[in-house]
């Protein structure tokens, strides 16, 4: 397969991706979607390793896989701290940073 | 051959990414991520990154998505919005999201790369296996290596500082229990 059908295909995730965190309300969900759009990004990079020969751009998409998990573990650790405390799950109504 | 491979997992990857932002329910969106995880390493095999594909199938499709399931059954019942957004906003969103698309699309076709309409180059026998990533890794990223490491110690910690129970409101209600069954005592 060429290396372009890749790209095009990287860049209707994204898009999709970003559709969901504009659109949905769950915190949950618009993490998901993030996870989407770094998946995109992932696939895009290693494309563009596989279109040089050299293997850096895979070790750049590991380091975003890294970062992601990193992003998720403290996403949800946020998502079950606010529903200990009973805030709203509504990215609407989560539009104010107070400890 | 590659090219039916390649349009069997490409379709499941956007049947995924497309079930994870129509589903109502968070429960049935974690399961079409897995989905999209799944049929992105098998494009990542066809791209000869091998770790890779193996470290998305254990890491996200393992440990990540074990983690999500467990948020939402926790959390659960998330389903129901408390107030539903002006249809004109979500149009406006999807606008902006194909006018995205076609933007990047733009970018791809006037990048001028020669490359892109090939296959690349021919690769030696070793290409993305576990010991060249390891190698680059030891050699060239090895500072990228070591904040990375750094940063999931991280994140380790603030997972455990966020989720955890308060005290003050876990025990502010033991002494006036104790004191209530003292009265009652005397």
């Amino acid at each position: 397969m060429d290396i372009v059908w890749y790209l095009v295909l990287s860049a209707l995730i994204f898009s999709i991706g970003a559709v969901g965190v504009l659109t949905r309300r769950s915190p949950l969900v618009v993490l998901i979607c993030l996870e989407l759009m770094l998946n995109a990004g992932n696939l895009a990079l290693v494309a563009f390793a596989r279109m040089t020969g050299t293997a850096d751009g895979q070790i750049f998409a590991l380091i975003v896989m890294i970062v992601a998990a990193a992003e998720v573990v403290v996403g949800l650790g946020l998502i079950v701290a606010m529903y200990r405390n009973r805030v709203p799950m509504d990215v609407d109504e989560l539009s104010e940073l107070r400890g | 051959m590659e090219a039916v491979v390649f349009w069997f997992a490409a379709a499941l990857a956007v049947a995924g990414a497309l079930g994870i932002v129509l589903q109502r329910n968070p429960f049935y969106s974690v399961l079409a991520l897995v989905v999209h995880l799944i049929a992105l390493a098998v494009l990542f095999l066809l791209l000869r990154a091998e770790f890779l594909a193996a470290a998305q199938v254990i890491v996200y499709a393992g440990a990540v998505m074990v983690l999500y399931v467990f948020v939402v059954a926790y959390v659960g019942g998330l389903e129901d919005p408390l107030t539903e957004p002006s249809p004109a906003l979500r149009a406006l969103a999807v606008v902006f999201c194909v006018a995205l698309l076609a933007e990047l699309s733009v970018a791809i076709a006037g990048s001028g790369l020669k490359a892109l309409d090939t296959h690349g180059p021919e690769l030696e026998a070793g290409f993305g296996s576990p010991a060249q990533i390891g190698e680059l890794f030891l050699t060239r990223f090895l500072i990228a290596f070591e904040l990375v490491s750094l940063l999931l110690l991280i994140a380790a910690v603030a997972a455990v500082v966020l989720a955890r129970r308060e005290p003050e409101t876990s025990s502010r209600p033991q002494p006036d229990r104790g004191l209530a069954r003292e009265r009652q005592v005397f």
